[in-house]
């Protein structure tokens, strides 16, 4: 085919969005936007980079934290939430082999969060507002610094997003628990006390064990999704509450910031953001890595019980380790540094290195394996959290914290290595797998071009968290900029391994597009042709 | 007390070799998983010593640290010192009100930084010249913010705010205002 050919039908004209129906194209749709948002974080990043090694007079100081403002909620909620909504949407129902409960639900999941995300980015793209994700108190209501209306708009973005996120809540717990038309009732407080651990509990102190009704990954979605009610509830009721201060600034009232109290509000905040980073990702990647080694290998997942168990300690886990983020508040009372802060964050080292175990033993269990596209990514994605976990286990230490917060440690080899390597690495596997069953048998434009994804994307970003962590030993802060060029050689390694990134997402898009050509691309935002809520055509 | 550059050494060495061990352990998997005839079954015995080592390691990395970085006990225990010195410093409108312009310490004391926001969430970090971090801690509004630390080596250090609070904050830079000398007064 030539390539004018290929680029608007597709590889072999294999891709013919008639043939989708409502529940490929909304789960496609997800995936669009969510890669859509990724480049602008690629972008983001690249950008920030660039500022940080030579000043550009093209972004203002001003501009360069806006970006670093919208950077992380763009990946996270943007990039992240809307790819992982796509792929759990899909697969919960068909794990269940039951239809979604709401389709027209999860469209609109949709429309929140790519309106919302646009809706912050641009705000603060105008605005400047830039108190940054972490929003101390008070300054996100520092009206000296920050426009009141960007910030007003920045967080009424955030607030649909929330909204979306709680559309998808709703829709998860009622696929598991509904009861299809037509079909024999569901006991349904018995399949959501499967889903949340309830029944394995219970199992514990029974003689007859009673089987569980939901499978793992059902189970790993489901106890993802708590931590992710919590945060949307603890990001909804911080955005209202900012969003009072702001509306009485507009009126002409000053409110008096000091009626809250700083240290509580950080720690509220970091309790419902840390159920993000240290409860749901890593639940959720638990979650899709089993999946990924079952459906690869075709076996059973090794030590199938103790997994399941161990999602639910993670769950546990995950609401009591906020004080690892309040190490150096010499306020924070000692015996929740040592204990939260310290011992239950240990934790996730067991839990998390208890999934990358039990991961690479079912795979081990079906040697010799086809080096196939999922599982290369799959076991990029292991790396990844292997590598930035014990990162995270050491600055979360009362004596190491004291020389590694806010440095770019914290940044580079666990944050940026977790999301990059370990959590995005996961999300491509899924997408590689789910591509021929979510497009009904299309290819991929070239082998050579996922191959080259692959090695650009892994290098890139260990390559990156490695010299920004060399930076952070180094003593060079993370939301700061160094005006004479003081890390200027960590920063242009960086940059170097950004642009592995840049360019393994580009031809990663041109071999998608390439894939199902523009005709395609165009076709997955048309209403379905095939009506019903069947997941895949008859 | 060991100086911070000891256990940032130390934890480089530490986590480079991990991370080498690591990559090459998965390496050698990816190599693995794609040959041999058929599939063998890891033994539970070797999951569950793996499990054993993980909470090993986990429990013993915090007990190790507070034994070794000199910091950690003193830190946590800081009412139960009595410092040589005392330095209080302000920070409102992102600017530092120093007690005096240079603040001297002599070689080995331990020196109490008391440190207060009237606005803003800041942070405190002292830096040596070459930019690398001695320590640092937030300085939280309505709450008492204070270090304990001993300087067992002499030099001059800047006091830099760690702590991300607007643009204006990158600024927040007080540049060679700490001085470490020994007893006879002379900087080394």
């Amino acid at each position: 085919m030539s390539f004018i050919k290929t680029l608007i039908s597709g590889e072999e004209g294999l891709f013919n969005g008639d043939t989708l129906t409502s529940m490929q194209k909304m789960t496609l749709r997800f995936v669009v936007v969510g890669l859509i948002f990724y480049g602008f974080v690629v972008i983001e990043g690249m950008l920030m980079r660039i500022f940080e090694v030579t000043p550009v007079p093209f972004i203002s100081q001003p501009q360069f934290f806006a970006i670093m403002t919208a950077h992380p909620l763009v990946g996270i909620f943007g990039s992240t939430y809307s790819i992982v909504f796509g792929a759990f949407l899909f697969l919960v129902p068909f794990l269940m082999k039951k239809p979604l409960w709401s389709i027209k639900m999860a469209k609109w999941n949709l429309v929140f969060v790519a309106v919302g995300t646009l809706t912050f980015w641009t705000a603060g793209f105008i605005s400047h507002y830039a108190p940054l994700y972490t929003l101390y108190w008070p300054l996100p209501a520092d009206f000296n610094q920050f426009s009141v209306w960007g910030g007003t708009f920045f967080i009424i973005g955030i607030a649909l997003v929330m909204v979306g996120s709680t559309l998808f809540i709703i829709n998860i717990f009622k696929t598991i628990t509904y009861t299809p038309e037509g079909w024999e009732k569901q006991p349904a407080g018995a399949l959501l006390g499967s889903a949340l651990g309830i029944g394995g509990f219970k199992n514990l102190f029974r003689k007859n064990k009673i089987e569980h009704l939901v499978s793992l990954p059902v189970a790993a979605i489901a106890r993802g999704t708590v931590d992710m009610a919590f945060n949307t509830g603890i990001i909804l009721f911080t955005g209202v509450l900012i969003l009072i201060y702001m509306v009485a600034s507009i009126l002409g009232f000053d409110l008096k910031t000091t009626a809250i109290d700083a240290l509580l509000y950080k720690n509220w905040f970091w309790w419902g953001l840390d159920l993000i980073a240290d409860g749901l990702v890593l639940i959720f990647v638990a979650g899709t890595w089993y999946l990924l080694a079952t459906l690869i290998t075709g076996k059973k997942l090794f030590m199938q019980n103790i997994a399941r168990a161990a999602l639910l300690v993670e769950l546990v886990v995950s609401w009591t380790v906020w004080s690892h983020h309040l190490l150096s508040d010499q306020a924070q009372p000692g015996i929740l540094k040592v204990l939260s802060g310290e011992m239950v964050t240990a934790f996730e080292l067991i839990t998390q290195g208890l999934a990358f175990f039990i991961t690479l033993a079912t795979l081990w269990s079906a040697r010799p394996l086809k080096m196939t596209n999922p599982l290369k990514f799959l076991l990029g994605g292991l790396l990844g959290f292997a590598l930035a976990v014990p990162a995270g286990i050491m600055q979360a230490d009362v004596g190491l914290n004291r020389i590694l917060h806010n440095t770019q440690w914290v940044i580079g080899p666990h944050v940026h290595v977790a999301i990059l390597v370990g959590l995005t690495m996961t999300l491509y596997s899924a997408i590689y797998f789910l591509f021929p069953i979510l497009t009904n048998g299309a290819k991929m434009h070239s082998q050579k071009l996922v191959d080259i994804h692959f090695w650009c994307h892994l290098i890139g970003g260990i390559g990156m968290g490695a010299f920004m962590g060399m930076a952070g030993l180094n003593g060079m802060l993370r939301r700061s900029l160094y005006v004479n060029g003081e890390f200027n050689t960590y920063m242009i390694l960086a940059a170097i391994s950004g642009t592995l990134l840049l360019i393994g997402f580009l031809v990663f898009f041109y071999n998608i597009v390439m894939g199902v050509g523009i005709k395609g691309v165009i076709d997955i935002f048309l209403p379905a042709k095939v009506k019903g809520k069947n997941l895949l055509p008859e | 007390m060991v100086d911070s550059t000891v256990v940032i050494y130390g934890q480089t060495l530490a986590y480079t070799f991990y991370c080498i061990v690591l990559i090459l352990l998965m390496a050698w998997f990816a190599y693995k998983v794609t040959r041999g005839d058929k599939g063998t079954f890891v033994k539970p015995a070797i999951f569950y010593t793996f499990v054993a080592f993980l909470t090993v390691l986990g429990v013993s990395l915090h007990i190790i640290t507070f034994n070794t970085i000199p910091w950690a006990e003193m830190d946590l225990n800081r009412s139960n010192y009595n410092p040589d010195k005392t330095f209080v410093i302000t920070m409102q409108d992102h600017k530092f009100t120093l007690p005096s312009s240079k603040m001297i310490i002599d070689l080995n004391d331990k020196v109490l930084f008391d440190v207060k926001s009237n606005d803003l969430t800041y942070g405190f970090g002292l830096f040596r010249n070459d930019n690398t971090m001695m320590f640092q801690m937030q300085v939280v509004p309505g709450h008492r913010n204070d270090i304990l630390w001993q300087f067992k080596k002499p030099g001059v250090y800047t006091i830099r705010s760690t702590e991300y609070s607007g643009p204006k904050g990158v600024f927040m830079i007080e540049k060679d205002v700490v001085e470490v000398v020994d007893h006879s007064g002379i900087i080394k």
